[in-house]
């Protein structure tokens, strides 16, 4: 099969970028996206030029640091799918695909479809962690915790970091990602004794960096590839209000 | 030819480390602020030293070369994670996940340190559990476990499908904490390009900035490597795109010995290669063997048939298929080690019974744990898996397919084995520092504790172990008497010579000119590597492999194309730098496998099997780690050095999987 | 509660509880319309009652205060929220099929209802309450609510207007009803679709019982032209 991609290109983080049409990319439908990428990569070095610089690693939908806005959404078309994850067998033969980088205020581009997400990194800093020196720890069966606490936890602890959510939000709202990593501790009893000081932390963190307020549209939740919820964000604000009334 | 000295402290095999640990020296809290260590790589074995470092209180540099710490390899592992904590009651102990470790591990493991990592396997969980990772839970509220290939209790502790994950968010989440404290400075798409030697000992990297592409020093007081295994030297493998060997070959031509590079692990479960166009391989947990069964058909004229695509897997009635694995390991059946599944799918697909259209693919079949178990408890075990197999090979296994005399048969997955981890690696002694002090190697980066092969779920064992347990004492032994030496400005000749010498290194490159795509090179080197390097060497093929290595190395310093310039991020000259190194990293393991006149675990041997084809050990001769020494230039045949094992606590005995 | 309004939660606090507040007063204030599908005297007596009592004016205070504080952070939080999307957007962007269409315009709907409270104001406030206030005269008394819903609902663009209005109304809070449980945090797994429809049938019922109001006076002014 053929498509043609337009893709951003934006020779470094100051540049003026611009659309750039690939037509004819020769592909197969057990393809996945990004090897057409490399596919079309591979030509573009051929004929000299440089190739389109995009973020992935591990291809397999887990270390998140695959992005693009393919057609339209982040990650492309699929659901519950990472842009790695994305097989060609999703588009129809000829057709033109469009592929931008993240677009929010927090990522700004660094070349052509890569973005900086370190934003993200920076609001776990600022308390995503149980205050727990190694060597201390007692029994891991000391502490039951019920299963369904456990599950939920881990439904929350899912989120890659990979930035659909701020890019896939009219307002650039990172809450779902906070949110999830404030989840996941809240929900434990490991996590407890410091809930309030953690939901403040990220919180501050998360407004300082300028991310946008959450009007509950859930189109963070529609695009997020790990189908992280939206009742996370209402847990993160339970817990923030619980917080800053204490104040 | 020399021997070198491994420190494995005295005493009966269970006591040395308890007794290294009350003998070693300490850094007192004091020096501790005035000591700097530089980690590379924020996977499980640098993120978790990292900050356990950090929080004893030295100042850590930590580096990756990914946009953030949490994008770390170790984070696809999907399986699970060892400890011999015996919830289940089936008898395990630590001796027992140390004998199976080094009985997995076909008797090529240093035993002292197998040992070690099986005492701190439960540390591990009870530290992992405090962090708040969520493992999965029984509804009593207890931690729940699973089997694992290579194991005849249940052992494994598992998140879902993504234990990996996270482990390692639970890693990255102490290291945030340490970065907040400010006792860890964190460098992301940084790349470490070379080790600093100052009066023979490693005090500092030059690292590139990938976005501004240029170079820049670190000083500090010791360097520890975390960067991984090498993988990616056979351009497909289950490694992310990023993986590479790098840091290790710097430190290798440093003067670093490299263990055992044949020790290469190929996993069984990995979905079958499409087409050349191809650049990764997507592994399919090893977890899928609790429940699937892997068969090819009985009569060749099936396997022809499905070749050309006649027939479908699920057309192929029960009497007529082979549970090979079952057939020939009855003890193990599915369960059996990796290297030796993977072993068994060549030779079925060898003679000619691979069932798909390149004939190298067999079935994994859940026909019969659907039977037993019902469809809804096969999908919650590995549903997620179903439908990443189904966006991959657009077939969902959880689909049925057809009946066949009020049979039901469901469509079976597709498998071959694949490059998947290397248990060869930068050689490192009882306290993981390399044969240049003040250098230290940990997790798959090192080659320590898996001996010829890795069980199931204990890569992540290894590598929390190293970073959480080991080195955070060991380190001290070295950095005790650091504190009074002067710290070394990075405006030092050593490390303005350094640094020179990459900037050289990258103009080179830039200069060849030539006509070739780093890609098309690497895939050429995959070729060579996975054609006469792979599941099953000769003598002959490696010496060919040799000799073609050395063609292509010729071809990539000849004939190298690379677009754009060093200013600012250039993807292509990064992938450069990793091709050289991955071409020096595959002399070193066809030369290892063609010095090595045996089989064992990941290196196996044609000439030397048993009659029933099972890779037969030369205990005699090759009962030592293979330790090669860089001779001062990429084109001069590197030395070997052996360091001899020497069990006490384990009887070495042939692998038996069979009863 | 130190910097709590001034964090992202804190200022969507005040959009949720003033949101939640007007809420009630729809409901309130529709309930009160019903009765003068009834009888004009019953509703006459209602709206005396209320402008005579201290704390039903002081509840007006307080909700114009509240509505007020809805308005001035909707446009604070909108404008940070465009800040936080950048300055380029993209080409090419669909809306997922979950998302509904209410939750990306409510900006524009809340603008709409504005406008619609003006016109509103000028019909009945300003010749009403505010004629009472300063002694001015029209052509029904100030007390006579039942006469002036009979003279406005009598009028084919008006009622369009009015039933335009309450469309918007009802987008309006579908989607603010619920999204304001929601950000107070009352919100979990369970309860996630039982209080998006619980959402979804209270603005239901609140713009049915406005809009029968509005449609039965202009019935009524149908059948008196008729008759």
């Amino acid at each position: 099969m053929k498509v043609t991609l337009k893709v951003w290109r934006q020779a470094n983080a100051k540049a003026k970028g611009e659309f750039v049409t690939y037509k004819d990319v020769e592909t197969t439908p057990d393809t996945s996206f990004l090897e057409t990428l490399d596919i079309l990569n591979e030509s573009l070095v051929e004929r000299g030029e440089e190739p389109i610089t995009f973020d992935h690693d591990c291809r397999e939908g887990i270390c998140g640091m695959c992005s693009l806005y393919i057609n339209g959404h982040p990650h492309g078309p699929a659901t519950k799918a990472t842009t790695c994850q994305l097989y060609m067998r999703r588009f129809k033969d000829g057709e033109t695909i469009t592929v931008e980088p993240w677009r929010s205020a927090g990522f700004p581009v660094i070349k052509d479809l890569m973005v900086d997400r370190s934003a993200y990194d920076k609001i776990q800093q600022a308390g995503g962690y149980v205050s727990f020196n190694c060597g201390g720890a007692p029994d891991a069966n000391a502490l039951p915790i019920s299963k369904e606490k456990a599950d939920l936890a881990m439904d929350a602890a899912t989120c890659i970091g990979c930035g659909a959510c701020a890019a896939a939000c009219k307002n650039g709202s990172a809450m779902l990602f906070v949110s999830a990593k404030i989840s996941q501790f809240a929900l434990l009893p490991q996590g407890r004794p410091e809930a309030a000081r953690r939901a403040r932390a990220m919180v501050a963190k998360m407004d300082e960096l300028g991310f946008g307020n959450c009007t509950n549209t859930r189109a963070c939740e529609a695009e997020c590839p790990k189908g992280i919820s939206i009742t996370n964000i209402a847990r993160m604000n339970r817990e923030f209000l619980k917080a800053k009334f204490k104040d | 030819m020399s021997t070198i000295d491994s420190k494995i402290p005295e005493g009966p095999v269970a006591e040395k480390w308890t007794n290294y640990k009350a003998h070693q020296r300490l850094v007192n809290p004091a020096n501790k602020r005035k000591l700097d260590i530089i980690v590379v790589g924020t996977g499980l074995a640098g993120a978790s030293a990292a900050s356990t470092l950090a929080e004893m209180g030295f100042n850590v540099y930590n580096f990756c070369i990914q946009d953030s710490p949490r994008r770390a390899h170790s984070i696809a592992a999907q399986g699970g994670i060892n400890a011999a904590k015996n919830y289940q009651n089936d008898g395990d102990s630590v001796y027992r996940l140390f004998y199976d470790t080094v009985k997995g591990g076909d008797y090529r493991a240093r035993e002292a340190n197998v040992h070690r990592l099986a005492e701190v396997s439960n540390n591990i969980i009870d530290q992992c559990v405090a962090q708040g990772v969520p493992f999965a839970r029984e509804y009593g509220g207890l931690l729940a476990n699973r089997s694992f290939g290579g194991a005849q209790v249940s052992r494994t502790f598992y998140a879902k499908g993504q234990t990996g994950q996270q482990l390692l968010l639970g890693a990255y989440s102490s290291l945030n904490r340490q970065i907040n404290a400010g006792k860890v400075k964190s460098f992301n798409r940084y790349e470490m390009h070379d080790v600093v030697i100052v009066d023979g000992r490693a005090r500092g990297i030059i690292a590139k900035n990938l976005v501004t592409g240029k170079f820049e020093r670190f000083s500090a007081n010791a360097v520890v490597i975390a960067t991984g295994g090498y993988g990616n030297t056979y351009f497909l493998s289950t490694n992310a795109m990023g993986c590479n060997c790098s840091a290790a070959i710097a430190a290798y031509r440093k003067g670093a010995y490299f263990a055992n590079p044949s020790y290469v692990q190929i996993h069984p479960t990995c979905i079958p290669v499409h087409g050349d166009k191809q650049s990764k391989l997507t592994l399919m947990s090893e977890s899928l063997r609790n429940d699937g069964r892997i068969w090819v058909p009985k009569n060749i004229e099936d396997a022809k048939k499905l070749q050309k695509g006649e027939i479908k897997g699920s057309d192929i009635p029960e009497e007529n298929r082979d549970y090979y694995l079952e057939r020939r390991y009855p003890a193990f059946g599915n369960l059996v080690p990796r290297d030796v599944a993977s072993r068994a799918a060549k030779e079925r697909c060898d003679k000619g019974f691979g069932v798909n259209n390149t004939g190298l693919a067999v079935f994994l079949d859940f026909s019969d744990a659907i039977k037993r178990l019902g469809i809804d408890v096969v999908r919650q075990r590995y549903g997620n898996l179903f439908d990443m197999y189904e966006e991959i090979t657009d077939v969902n296994p959880g689909q049925l397919a057809r009946e066949i005399n009020g049979e039901k048969y469901y469509n079976p997955m597709m498998i071959f084995p694949a490059v998947h981890y290397t248990m060869g690696g930068i050689w490192v002694d009882y306290e993981l520092q390399t044969s240049i002090p003040g250098l230290f190697a940990i997790g798959e980066c090192n080659f320590s504790d898996h001996g010829a092969n890795r069980l199931g779920a204990s890569a992540l064992m290894q590598g929390l172990a190293d970073g959480y347990f080991v080195l955070p004492y060991t380190i001290q032994n070295y950095l005790a008497d650091q504190a009074i030496w002067p710290k070394i400005p990075t405006d030092n000749e050593e490390f303005a010579k350094v640094e020179k010498h990459c900037v050289e290194e990258q103009t080179r490159l830039m200069n060849i000119k030539g006509k070739r795509s780093v890609d098309s090179i690497h895939k050429e080197l995959g070729h060579i590597m996975w054609e006469y390097v792979g599941m099953g060497r000769t003598a002959e093929g490696l010496k060919t492999a040799l000799e073609k290595l050395k063609e292509l190395r010729k071809e990539f310093e000849t004939n190298l194309f690379i677009p754009g310039s060093q200013e600012g991020l250039n993807i292509e000259l990064d992938k450069a730098i990793h091709l050289r190194d991955f071409i020096i990293m595959g002399e070193l393991i066809a030369t290892d496998a063609l010095h090595r006149n045996e089989s064992c675990g990941g290196h196996f041997r044609v000439e030397y099997q048993t009659e029933e084809g099972e890779a037969k050990r030369d205990d005699e001769n090759f009962f030592y780690v293979g330790c090669w020494k860089y001779e001062g230039d990429d084109n001069t045949a590197p030395s070997l050095i052996k360091e001899p094992l020497e069990y006490e606590a384990i009887k070495v005995q042939t692998r038996n999987y069979k009863n | 509660m130190s910097g709590l309004f001034k964090s992202s939660i804190g200022k969507k606090l005040i959009m949720s509880v003033t949101g939640l507040c007007l809420v009630l007063f729809l409901l309130f204030h529709m309930s009160m319309n019903l009765v003068a599908i009834f009888s004009g005297e019953a509703y006459n007596k209602v709206c005396e009652f209320l402008g005579t009592n201290w704390y039903a004016l002081a509840g007006t205070a307080v909700l114009a205060v509240g509505f007020l504080l809805h308005i001035v952070y909707a446009f604070i939080l909108t404008i940070q929220n465009r800040r936080a999307r950048g300055n380029v957007r993209y080409a090419y962007s669909v809306r997922p099929k979950m998302v509904e269409w209410a939750s990306q315009n409510m900006l524009i709907l809340g603008i709409i209802v504005l406008v619609g409270l003006g016109l509103h104001f000028s019909h009945f406030w300003y010749k009403m309450m505010f004629a009472e206030l300063v002694g001015a005269e029209h052509q029904f008394g100030p007390t006579d609510g039942a006469a002036w819903l009979q003279f406005y609902f009598s009028q084919p663009v008006i009622v369009v207007l009015y039933l335009v209005w309450f469309v918007a109304i009802w987008f309006h809070l579908t989607h603010g009803f619920w999204s304001a449980i929601q950000t107070i945090g009352w919100n979990n797994l369970v309860w996630m679709s039982r209080i998006q429809k619980i959402s979804t049938i209270f603005a239901t019922i609140i713009c049915l019982g406005f809009a029968a109001v509005v449609i039965t006076f202009f019935v009524k002014s149908l059948c008196c032209c008729a008759a």
